[in-house]
């Protein structure tokens, strides 16, 4: 089974890459969420190709599940007739293309040069201590990331010795509940503005 | 084939935060722009959960990326409301059309 793992690899990498492309290069906004859901769908087949069980599946739900459900919405809401495709004029595409290959020409190559594990070494040579053990996290099963996820978001840690994360949780919570009421009072129905 | 490392993980990070980062830039449909930010953000959180299981970061990775999560949804559904009041008031989303605060 793990010799498959770099092939499943490459097939979730390129999924995921081939579809963020498309959903820039695609023309009709109603393609371009079905082209999102692909992205967001492989990139939860990478969380858990990593192990990351509890993230993939929560991408899975809540933006595969919602937010892009969301954006079709809004899709629906606001794009009637000739307002789905808006069009751009080719010369403007060959300047995007050019701007985003050569950004991405940056950010790889100045990622590529980075040596991860020496760096990590020279961290540990230095005398950074608290956190690092070491090796990445990899649970002796393959996922089961629950249980520590869940401990450290009531205030526990049992792999090192950090703190844990209560209070960035109970913030995440009120933020959850004012975007709530505060979308809901933004989105209320109201009088459209008549086309005369 | 080489053994799959953080590298290529951080490639494909980056190519999902470009993909955003140019649909933001070009897109003259509100919703299109808002479907950048949902790449952009995927993009870091593929970065972060890559270092949460190939360097020393741990679980916190995968704790940051699940805020990340949250805090993308949230933001997307508040920007969906401006983009539905936008609409509501020009009858259109096309985001080239939103100029009366133009100097």
């Amino acid at each position: 089974m793990s010799d498959m793992q770099p092939m499943l690899f490459w097939i979730f990498a390129s999924a995921t890459c081939l579809a963020a492309i498309a959903v820039v290069i695609t023309q009709n906004v109603v393609r371009m969420a079905f082209w999102l859901i692909v992205s967001l769908g492989s990139v939860a087949g990478l969380y858990f190709l990593v192990g990351a069980d509890f993230v993939g599946a929560t991408q899975l739900m809540i933006y595969v599940g919602g937010t892009v459900v969301l954006l079709i919405f809004g899709v629906m809401l606001t794009a009637s007739g000739s307002y789905i495709k808006i069009q751009a004029s080719p010369a403007e595409g060959f300047l995007a293309a050019g701007v985003g290959i050569l950004f991405l020409v940056v950010i790889t190559a100045s990622v590529a040069e980075v040596d991860w594990v020496g760096a990590h070494e020279k961290l540990v040579a230095g005398g950074v201590e608290g956190g690092f053990s070491g090796e990445g996290y990899n649970p002796k099963e393959q996922g089961n990331t629950v249980r520590p996820l869940g401990f450290s978001f009531l205030g526990m840690r049992t792999d090192s010795g950090n703190g844990g994360y209560l209070l960035p949780f109970e913030i995440v919570s009120v933020h959850l509940l004012v975007v709530l009421i505060g979308a809901a009072y933004l989105a209320r129905a109201k009088k459209r503005v008549d086309s005369n | 084939m080489e053994q799959i490392g953080l590298n290529q993980y951080l490639m494909v990070g980056s190519v999902l935060f470009v993909a955003g980062v140019v649909c933001m830039a070009t897109k003259r449909n509100g919703i299109g722009v808002l479907m950048g930010v949902e790449l952009v953000l995927n993009g870091a959180n593929v970065n972060f959960v890559a270092f949460s299981r190939f360097t020393a970061l741990g679980l916190d990775g995968q704790i940051v990326s699940l805020f990340v999560i949250v805090l993308a949804a949230a933001e997307a559904a508040v920007a969906l409301a401006i983009a539905l009041c936008f609409y509501n008031n020009h009858l259109t989303i096309d985001v080239d059309r939103g100029d009366d605060l133009k100097g």
